[in-house]
């Protein structure tokens, strides 16, 4: 009889994972504290090829990009003169299951089929829990979905007990969890008694998955408009979203800037039971987007995929207010009702156009579902009755988890730089945390391969 | 009452505070970490009960006889005044006065 206690369960963590992804991640560590990236993405990754091909098996991906073009003209009447780039969005919502998250999801069904497990387990209280749900009810596997669901009060957030319905009617069973990192815990349990596969969001095949997206934007756009895109905007949380977009848009070969963005969490931790439902957004806020821009091992993986750091030419944070109100406008001005966390970056976009010439072209690169639960009127309804104040006013004077402050007119909507050299250094000085020695020249160029940084920045940085 | 084979929810505490992780803030350390799953009862039971249940994925689970014939209740919320003031404003902001 195994021990199941909890620190006895962590001790067993990396064999865990190892037989519940078929993956030795001890292969890509290297010297000190070097891991080799590319050799870890191309080993148990999939080519662009494989995903496109796996992809269009299951009906993911191929989405259509959408001119904006009343918000187009409404950031106009806002920009200077001649400024006001085109605004686009890529339509992941027409997925099966609603998200851009299916591409994460099949390659991780498709290879746990491919190596004869009998099903798979991912640990999201998000869109991802749908997509491999709905990916595991197409390619005939089990579906185990962890969720961190309530309070010690069992009182949830609509929009995740929307995606348990979700997942639920896609066949899969939902295991519901109160807050705490001792998720984790429960999906090695999981992991262990089952002997499902680890459909990780963090895994190689996850990240590469999203390719796809980056590198259909790259060639929609010369198709279409004869152009690259100038700037697109990656709702920012665990880091694959925007990583996997880079890598795509660099196959693709379009220049354009990849820019974060993240819904500003700041002052509420994300593992306190009181602060749980005190925020309006499940994911693409700071609450996970700077840790794991800066700590991106500390996930379920010994080593993630996800590496923003490595691709981000931005990173922007807006406020709960200001995406409630563009997901307002998107419905109101364009005639497309969509869910909140996914007009994350398009908030981002709408305050970026701004700065940005009038024949650019700036892109949202996704949408997702919406419905009951999961709409602006139930998130705010559900805020409203747990104290928050919800105004019109300036986003600036917002507080996480005290009020939603609606910008009184569209000219208050911003989107505010995170300093990316603190968050190089905040990732180097991690790297180095306990190491009580000198750098080898090899590991500083790794530490500025993984910042996109010099050698000397993170000499300076560790001076 | 509820029969063997009828569709329920169980919950269960996985960690009781005192058992749960060290580094955790406060609040989350006073509270016991729960788990709350679906599945078809393996035994007659009342509510409340300790049962077994057969989830959808094929595995056994226990834990208190919470809920028969669980439902989601999610919707659409209660009427959020602000929401219908944002249209107003922005169709004013993009195509002026008359858009009133």
């Amino acid at each position: 009889m195994k021990d199941l206690s909890y620190s006895a369960v962590m001790g067993r963590k990396n064999e865990i994972i190892k037989d519940a992804m078929g993956v030795d991640y001890r292969r890509y560590e290297r010297e000190g504290i070097i891991f080799d990236y590319e050799a870890m993405m191309t080993d148990c990754g999939y080519s662009l090829e494989d995903h496109i091909r796996i992809q269009r098996s299951v009906n993911v991906g191929n989405t259509p990009v959408f001119e904006l073009h009343n918000l187009t003209a409404l950031a106009r009447k806002l920009a200077a003169p001649g400024k006001g780039a085109r605004i686009f969005i890529k339509d992941e919502a027409s997925n099966p299951a609603g998200s851009f998250k299916e591409r994460r999801a099949a390659a991780s069904v498709y290879h746990a089929k491919k190596l004869g497990y009998k099903g798979v387990i991912a640990a999201t209280s998000g869109n991802y829990g749908a997509a491999v749900a709905s990916q595991a009810a197409m390619q005939g596997l089990k579906c185990i979905i962890v969720q961190e669901c309530y309070d010690s009060h069992a009182k949830g957030q609509p929009e995740i007990i929307e995606k348990a319905r979700k997942c639920e009617a896609l066949g899969a069973e939902v295991l519901q969890l109160s807050v705490g990192p001792e998720l984790f815990y429960q999906v090695l349990l999981l992991l262990e008694e089952t002997g499902f596969f680890n459909a990780s969001l963090y895994s190689a095949f996850g990240v590469s998955g999203i390719e796809t997206l980056g590198w259909e934007l790259g060639h929609q756009f010369m198709e279409k408009y004869g152009r690259h895109p100038d700037a697109v905007v990656c709702a920012n949380a665990g880091g694959g979203n925007l990583t996997g977009t880079a890598r795509g848009l660099l196959k693709a070969g379009c220049p354009a800037k990849v820019i974060g963005a993240a819904v500003d969490l700041s002052g509420l931790h994300m593992a306190s039971d009181t602060a749980f439902n005190r925020k309006s957004f499940t994911t693409a806020h700071t609450g996970f987007g700077v840790p794991y821009a800066t700590n991106p091992d500390h996930s379920d993986v010994p080593r993630s995929a996800a590496r923003p750091l490595r691709y981000m030419d931005r990173f922007v944070t807006v406020k709960e207010g200001e995406v409630f109100y563009i997901t307002e406008a998107v419905a109101t001005l364009e005639g497309m009702e969509k869910g909140p966390a996914g007009n994350t970056s398009l908030t981002a976009a709408f305050a970026l156009a701004q700065e940005m010439d009038e024949d650019q072209i700036i892109v949202a690169q996704e949408t997702e579902y919406t419905g009951a639960g999961k709409g602006i009127n139930p998130q705010l309804s559900f805020a409203r009755s747990n104290g928050i104040e919800l105004k019109f006013g300036d986003p600036d004077e917002e507080i996480a988890g005290k009020n939603i402050v609606f910008p009184a007119d569209p000219s208050l909507l911003k989107a505010r730089d995170l300093d990316m050299d603190e968050l190089r250094r905040k990732f180097i000085r991690r790297a180095v945390k306990g190491l009580d020695r000198a750098l080898s020249e090899a590991e500083l160029a790794f530490l500025a391969e993984e910042t996109r940084s010099t050698v000397d920045f993170v000499k300076a940085t560790l001076q | 009452m509820a029969k063997q084979g009828d569709w329920v929810r169980i919950h269960r505490v996985i960690l009781p505070a005192e058992e749960r992780t060290a580094n955790l803030p406060e609040d989350t350390k006073k509270v016991p970490f729960e788990m709350w799953v679906k599945g078809h009862l393996l035994e007659d039971g009342e509510l409340g009960d300790q049962v077994r249940i057969r989830t959808v994925s094929g595995r056994e689970e226990h834990g208190a006889l919470i809920e028969v014939n669980p439902q989601f209740d999610v919707n659409f919320g209660n009427f959020v005044p602000e929401v219908l003031e944002m249209d107003v404003r922005l169709r004013t902001a993009l195509f002026g006065k008359e858009a009133e």
